[in-house]
């Protein structure tokens, strides 16, 4: 017992401040992009051109989708798109995924007052994974360990759907996921949520338009939180989290 | 070898049509007497032809370090082997579904993943083209008897964790047998990469298993430079093989802690959670992603390191050690969790080495094999790394081989990051070779994990076949649960911590 209590005193508190505080991110890290405001429409084009995931269009002026984005190096390095350490990438809107320069950078905005207020201070999730790689599940997994403590804003990840607030979808939905993932919907009480988590869940990631697998669960179920990257940062995350539950408001 | 058998080595290319096209029954024959002789199954798949398939096998050995490859032409069926040599049966399986080919005398005749054949309109099973696949429905095994009792799992589990379906035939509390049936994580890889590459193939690889992210990647840009004749930079080697290390040292951190919560020791679970974080974190200052996404390419590595990253790196690791060992050696003092590790979930050498079994979960059971000694590749040819074993082959001897190698992952990354050669870290990559075959194995940190890659005359891939090491293992999981208490099966699942979609593909 004693090495036990001398192990726990050398390992400390460690439990970060934020969102009291900033959340520390490493310098390469890309989370918000950025690019500028008057693109050469040929240069829009050769840059929409070499987004393998389709995530770039030029059709009225550039634009980025941070929900097919794999924030991939390589497109920094083509010079015109740069990514900031800003994790803050979650939005309760499809649409507000779409990045333009100049324009508003949209932010996940609380639910609905009546829902909030059935919720109380609970928001409990079943979680799903249909077709994720686990570097999603893992991050999601992450915010339950001691460093981010989400018990601490009275959000959980619950065995029973019959438990749950909400269903949290990892992964483009395989085909032979899809039965399972809508059982487990239906198996949940009214009123409840979806949460997309990852590039997978919000429009197929990687996966996008193959055979085997659906471009997503929005497609299949209304979604009420888009958590973009591949995996989201911890950190995407969880701001995606606090905003809907009321926890951080603003910028 | 025989000499029928043409033998190369890891991570090089050659003539595709230089490989021996065996008779098919010969073909066979030696596949069974090469195992006899201690030869591993690396990898086993067929390339679909007008008539039926084109076998290959890629097979390996631990002693000279060479691969051996050959081909047979099947047409119609093809004679299964899995009652002389049990490491195919899960590949006949694999080779029925994919090429729509039935497995002659398969004693296990069941899907892998459930979907259609790659080749239209073929089926192993003979179910119509219109008729569905649905996932899971299949013969199980049954032990049939009064008292006997059937536990059926997933696939939706009851944490955050990849889905599955587990079959338990139970006597009380004692399992009988345990029957695992996967491919909820079906996303169609292989399929996709025929014709191939491009430009999404790369993330494809880096999430084939998102905790191997470095470990497949490695393995995919080992192929492609084999195929092209590519040279990769000294310095890109190495800090490969240090974001590798990093991916193993968060794994086996994060199942340490794991192991320790499922069996109610608390405080090796919340420290350990949270320093897995912090390798996580390590790889994040490399390249920007803690699952080393976007660090390696073909012809080297896209992040390279500077002065101001490497001290930090160093600092890192130093602090992570220290926390880690205050975290994990508590765990081996108290006797309470020694009394649930030790022979909990045995596997025992000889099942082991019948199985094929690789990785930590093979060392565990004395098995003395890791690609980075036996098959050196990369920076592993220049630096070498201790090989841990143990021989219990129980939960406590793969939760101590994980601890012990952890150590060795610690050492290594030190000594790279203090010697790292000079120079760029990436080298053009050239465009492939038409017509060759390339063969490329790395120790991911479950793992071997092997790519094996063709090119047809237009240099683009005919046929890229994926094996994750969790294809080998999870049938080890199965043969740890006999005779077991079912309470132990998360115990037992956490100490080889499988990966689903890396078997699905
Ligand atoms: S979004 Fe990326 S990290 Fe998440 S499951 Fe899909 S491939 Fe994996």
């Amino acid at each position: 017992m004693l090495r036990e209590i001398i192990a726990r005193l050398k390992q400390g508190h460690r439990t970060m401040a934020y969102p009291k505080e900033p959340v520390s991110l490493p310098q390469r890290f890309r989370g918000y992009p950025e690019f500028p405001a008057t693109v050469e429409r040929s240069d829009a084009r050769a840059c929409a051109e070499a987004c393998p995931h389709g995530a770039i269009t030029c059709d009225n002026g550039m634009a980025l989708d941070t929900g097919r984005c794999l924030f991939c190096p390589e497109c920094a390095a083509g010079g015109l798109v740069s990514f900031t350490t800003d994790h803050r990438l979650a939005a309760t809107k499809r649409e507000h995924l779409i990045v333009r320069p100049g324009g508003e950078h949209h932010l996940a905005r609380p639910l609905e007052p009546s829902l909030r207020s059935l919720l109380g201070r609970s928001l409990k999730f079943r979680e799903v994974s249909a077709g994720g790689c686990n570097a999603c599940e893992a991050d999601t997994n992450v915010l339950s360990t001691i460093g981010w403590d989400l018990g601490r804003f009275g959000i959980q990840f619950v065995a029973s759907p019959r438990h749950a607030d909400g269903l949290w979808v990892t992964g483009p939905v395989t085909e032979n996921m899809r039965e399972a993932l809508l059982m487990t919907w239906e198996a949940i009480p009214a009123p409840k949520i979806v949460v997309a988590c990852g590039a997978c869940a919000i429009g197929g990631g990687p996966f996008a338009d193959s055979p085997e697998t659906h471009n997503g669960v929005a497609d299949i179920l209304p979604v009420d939180l888009f958590i973009p990257g591949c995996p989201p940062h911890p950190a995407t995350i969880l701001d995606g989290l606090l905003r809907l539950i009321g926890r951080i408001e603003g910028t | 070898m025989s000499a029928r058998f043409l033998t190369l080595h890891n991570g090089s290319a050659v003539p595709f049509h230089e490989v021996p096209r065996l008779e098919l029954t010969a073909f066979l024959q030696q596949m069974i007497d090469a195992v006899d002789r201690g030869w591993r199954v690396s990898s086993y798949f067929g390339i679909p032809t007008e008539a039926g398939a084109t076998l290959c096998c890629a097979l390996s050995s631990t002693s000279d370090g060479s691969i051996a490859l050959a081909t047979a032409d099947a047409a119609g069926s093809f004679p299964s082997i899995a009652r002389f040599c049990p490491q195919v049966q899960l590949f006949e399986r694999e080779i029925a579904e994919q090429c729509g080919l039935p497995a002659e005398d398969h004693p296990w005749f069941k899907p892998v993943r459930f979907h259609r054949a790659f080749v239209p309109g073929r089926d192993a099973w003979g179910r119509a083209a219109g008729e569905p696949i649905p996932v899971g429905v299949m013969d199980y095994y049954r032990v049939e008897g009064d008292e006997v009792h059937e536990v059926a799992v997933g696939p939706v589990h009851a944490g955050i964790i990849e889905p599955g379906h587990f079959r338990f035939q139970c006597h009380g509390e004692e399992v009988f047998h345990l029957e695992i049936s996967l491919g909820y994580q079906y996303r169609g890889i292989e399929q996709g990469l025929m014709g191939g590459p491009d430009p999404r193939t790369p993330f494809r690889m880096e999430t084939i298993a998102g905790d191997t992210t470095i470990g497949h990647m490695q393995a995919y840009c080992m192929a492609l430079e084999a195929l092209a004749g590519t040279r990769v930079p000294a310095r890109a080697e190495a800090l490969r093989g240090i974001a590798l290390e990093l991916e193993r040292l968060a794994n086996h951190t994060g199942d340490l802690g794991a192991i320790a919560g499922d069996v109610g020791y608390l405080p090796t679970a919340s420290f350990c959670g949270r320093i897995r974080g912090d390798f996580l974190n390590m790889s994040a200052v490399l390249c920007g992603s803690r699952f080393g996404r976007g660090l390696v390419r073909p012809g080297g590595v896209l992040f390279d390191l500077g002065p101001a990253e490497r001290d930090d790196l160093l600092a890192r690791l130093d602090a992570a050690q220290s926390d880690l060992q205050g975290a994990v050696e508590i765990l081996w003092d108290a006797p309470s969790v020694m009394s649930r590790l030790e022979n909990t979930g045995t596997v025992p050498a000889d099942t082991a080495r019948e199985l094929g079994l690789v990785g930590p979960a093979a060392r565990a059971c004395g098995l003395n094999r890791d690609v980075r000694r036996d098959h050196p590749y990369g920076i592993y040819r220049m630096a070498q790394i201790p090989v841990v074993t143990a021989h219990h082959g129980d939960v406590c001897a793969r939760s101590t081989v994980r601890w012990l190698e952890a150590g060795k992952s610690l050492d290594f990354i030190r000594e790279q990051l203090k010697q790292l050669p000079g120079g760029g870290c990436r080298n053009e990559a050239g465009s492939l070779q038409p017509d060759r075959i390339a063969v490329a194995l790395t120790e991911g940190w479950r793992g071997e994990v092997c790519h094996v890659a063709i090119t047809g005359a237009d240099g683009r891939f005919l046929r890229y076949k994926v094996t994750d090491p969790s294809f080998h293992n999870w049938p080890g999981l199965a043969m740890a649960l006999r005779g077991e208490q079912i309470s132990d099966f998360p115990l037992c699942n956490k100490s080889f911590n499988l990966s689903y979609c890396g078997f699905d593909l």
